[in-house]
């Protein structure tokens, strides 16, 4: 990387209000990357909560004030998979009413990379050094996986921290049972996924266990630490040293 | 729409007021309710896990030694939309078919009619006992009851409809009805019913169930079935089945009658191939069905077995009224139940929670077909829309774009109740003022402070219970990350 790159993050809510060390982290390493990161002011939330649940007026409204913040965003990286997807697939859709909005979005959403995908697909990075050792498992994000067809990025840094094993999870294309409202909708059988694929967790002997979405890790972090399982639910930036 | 020609039988059968009264489940419990207590099941959930993940792995070794599988389902799936978009052709072309081969063809606009109708033949030939291939239109209208209440004698010969019939039960899945029990419930319940002693051995099962119905055969007077195609230029109606019992059913008996749903028309034998290929591999995991039964026209002069009569029912039931819906891509679902298989939320609570006959992803767009979009409020949110049903139904129904929609609807409709409206649409006007919204992170400290501990909350009350009974919930942090933006610019 000679020509600096200029990449925003859009740091989604739950990032910003649980998860800021995953901001922190990703604005670390794409600074040591040599990238130059900044934080477009007004930022809220993509508007998938609204839009899965059928509220599509107010996700409109919301993806028409959230597309021109990113305006002069060379690239946009998102630390979720599923915030990735809102934008990328949904928006342009959303939008297609009005001629300049919908243009708009579409651009947006040929800019914006979920962050393993940034960090393989874009910068062609894929050795970097960890902050843990030991063995690690992935669990593939609905949205990530089948949304936006990711399967390989995560797998690829994984694979080349030095220091770490990469576990294959079995079942890890299986939903953790998140699925956003849905978790306190039906919550016994949000649970009840959860339990299969925190067993399927613990049976592969990973310290940790890595996710490319804040729903998935608030889900699977949530029941780890509810188990007392000595496992921790982890974002893939935070593995990767000069974390927060 | 209306197809012209199939109407014809329409003034045949007469309405009796028996043949509408019909025992609907009583089941006052919510879909909510029946979800909770079905993850509670330790026998269901014992006999869900063996069964889908058999189910799954099958599909997914034998789709990946087919290459030329996605192929098929991307042509599929056209012949399914050139289909609907020429219904009424091909609809007149199989009547016309059936008619030359010797078959009648009837058209039932509702479930009451295709009951009518198919009551009315029953009785006009004296039927006394009736042998069943499995048909869920015919658990869609809820057939057998209304057989039964006629004073016939309804023998299913599927071994899973056998089962769940010994039961009273309902089938709780597309393709395994009985996919909800365990085989030492299925055990005792036939040491209960034929009243000796059964081992626990789905061989020891199956032979008991197969001399008990050997004699039904020969003795039934009438064969119903479903189909699951129909070929339009040849009037040939298809039975896809692992158990030979459809072909005993279609040809021993007298009369053989077949229900099936408008949409199962397909062109040409050519299509039908196209079809077998994908089917058994995406239900089962087979490359083709054990058998696979075809009939044409009822017993001809110089054939020695089949039926003298043979009917053809077809059945609109709010399906002709989805060609202009938003359930329109509904219609080109096979039944193959890999939608089911893969689905975690049917994977936890089985078929029977859902409360209706067709149950899993694709059955919350066939409940919201043939009751409207108020009888799914809760069903549509029975999915975290995590996209396995898209991925893996062979003609790539993109169900959980369609039941965003369905939620979308019940929004728009104002059938989805109010303090929910009112919270997102509260959220959604927040999330277009920044200013405001930076205050939420505060104010959540506040509220959280009595219940943190190290960071995570244990335990909320009310509705955000629904969350930490079973899982912590991370604090909101000390700082957002929009808090601490302005000091990590610095460091730059
Ligand atoms: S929707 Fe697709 S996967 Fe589900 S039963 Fe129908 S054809 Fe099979």
């Amino acid at each position: 990387m000679t020509s600096k790159l200029r990449v925003s993050l859009m740091v989604t809510c739950l990032g910003d209000m649980f998860y800021p060390e995953v901001g922190v982290a990703i604005v670390r390493l794409l600074r040591r990357l040599g990238v130059a990161v900044d934080f477009p002011a007004g930022q809220t939330c993509c508007g998938l909560p609204l839009f899965n649940s059928g509220y599509h007026r107010e996700a409109r409204e919301v993806a028409r004030r959230t597309v021109p913040l990113f305006r002069e965003s060379e690239h946009v990286v998102v630390p979720s998979g599923s915030c990735a997807w809102m934008v990328k697939q949904e928006y342009p859709g959303l939008l297609a009413d009005d001629a300049g909005a919908h243009r708009e979005a579409q651009s947006l959403a040929a800019r914006t990379w979920e962050l393993s995908q940034l960090l393989v697909r874009k910068l062609g990075v894929t050795r970097l050094p960890s902050r843990v050792k030991g063995r690690v498992t992935y669990h593939d994000s609905c949205h990530l996986l089948r949304g936006l067809g990711e399967a390989e990025s995560p797998r690829t840094v994984l694979r080349n921290l030095e220091g770490v094993e990469l576990v294959e999870l079995p079942g890890a294309d299986q939903c953790c049972g998140f699925g956003g409202s849905f978790a306190v909708r039906l919550p016994e059988v949000s649970t009840s996924i959860l339990d299969k694929k925190l067993a399927s967790v613990e049976s592969t002997g990973a310290e940790c266990l890595v996710a490319c979405d804040a729903g998935c890790l608030m889900q699977m972090g949530g029941g780890l630490a509810r188990r007392g399982s000595r496992v921790k639910a982890v974002h893939l930036a935070q593995l990767l040293e000069d974390g927060a | 729409m209306a197809p012209a020609k199939p109407a014809l039988e329409r003034s045949g059968p007469h309405l009796r007021e028996e043949d509408t009264l019909l025992s609907a489940p009583v089941e006052s419990r919510s879909f909510p309710e029946r979800a909770a207590g079905a993850t509670r099941d330790r026998f269901l959930q014992q006999a869900l896990t063996i069964a889908t993940t058999r189910f799954v792995a099958s599909r997914d070794e034998v789709f990946a030694a087919f290459p030329q599988g996605d192929a098929l389902r991307d042509r599929a799936r056209q012949i399914k939309e050139a289909v609907l978009q020429r219904l009424d052709h091909y609809l007149e072309q199989l009547t016309a078919n059936v008619e030359r081969a010797g078959g009648h063809v009837h058209f039932a606009t509702t479930a009451e009619e295709a009951r009518a109708i198919i009551l009315d033949i029953a009785r006009r030939n004296q039927v006394k006992l009736i042998v069943k291939g499995k048909s869920m239109a015919a658990e869609e209208i809820h057939l057998n009851e209304a057989l039964e209440h006629a004073g016939m004698a309804v023998a299913e010969t599927d071994l899973g409809e056998y089962i769940i019939q010994l039961a009273h039960e309902r089938p709780s899945h597309i393709i395994a009805p009985a996919i909800h029990k365990t085989k030492a419930q299925i055990a005792d319940l036939f040491a209960r019913e034929l009243r000796r002693e059964v081992a626990a051995d789905p061989e020891v099962i199956t032979r008991l169930a197969r001399g008990t119905l050997r004699e039904k055969f020969l003795q039934a007077d009438m064969g119903i079935t479903g189909a699951n195609f129909a070929v339009a230029d040849t009037g040939t109606i298809v039975l896809v089945t692992n158990e030979g019992n459809g072909r005993m059913v279609t040809s021993l008996p007298r009369v053989h009658v077949a229900l099936m749903g408008v949409e199962k028309v397909i062109p040409s034998m050519t299509d039908l191939v196209i079809f077998l290929q994908i089917l058994a591999r995406s239900a089962t995991g087979q490359k083709l069905s054990s058998y696979t039964t075809l009939v044409r026209g009822p017993r001809r002069p110089t054939e020695l077995e089949g039926p003298q009569e043979l009917h053809l029912v077809l059945m609109d039931n709010g399906r002709v009224r989805q060609l202009a819906g938003t359930l329109r891509e509904a219609l080109y679902c096979l039944r193959c139940g890999a939608c089911l298989n893969v689905c975690p939320v049917y994977r936890q609570i089985g078929g029977h929670a859902y409360g209706d006959t067709y149950p899993g992803p694709i059955g919350i767009l066939m409940t919201a077909m043939l009751r409207g979009t108020p009888a799914v409020k809760d069903l549509a949110h029975a999915s975290s829309l995590c996209g396995a049903c898209a991925e893996v139904c062979p003609v790539r129904i993109d169900i959980p774009r369609m039941l965003i929609e369905l939620r979308e609807h019940l929004d728009r409709e104002k059938i989805a109740p109010w303090p929910e409206r009112l919270l997102f649409k509260a959220c959604g006007w927040l999330l277009g003022r920044p200013a405001l919204y930076r205050l939420a992170a505060p104010l959540a400290r506040l509220g959280q402070a009595p219940f943190v501990r190290d960071g995570r909350i244990r335990s909320l009350p009310s509705f955000f219970g629904r969350w930490t009974r079973t899982r912590d919930l991370p604090a909101v942090a000390a700082r957002t990350f929009g808090e601490r933006w302005a000091a990590l610019a610095r460091e730059a």
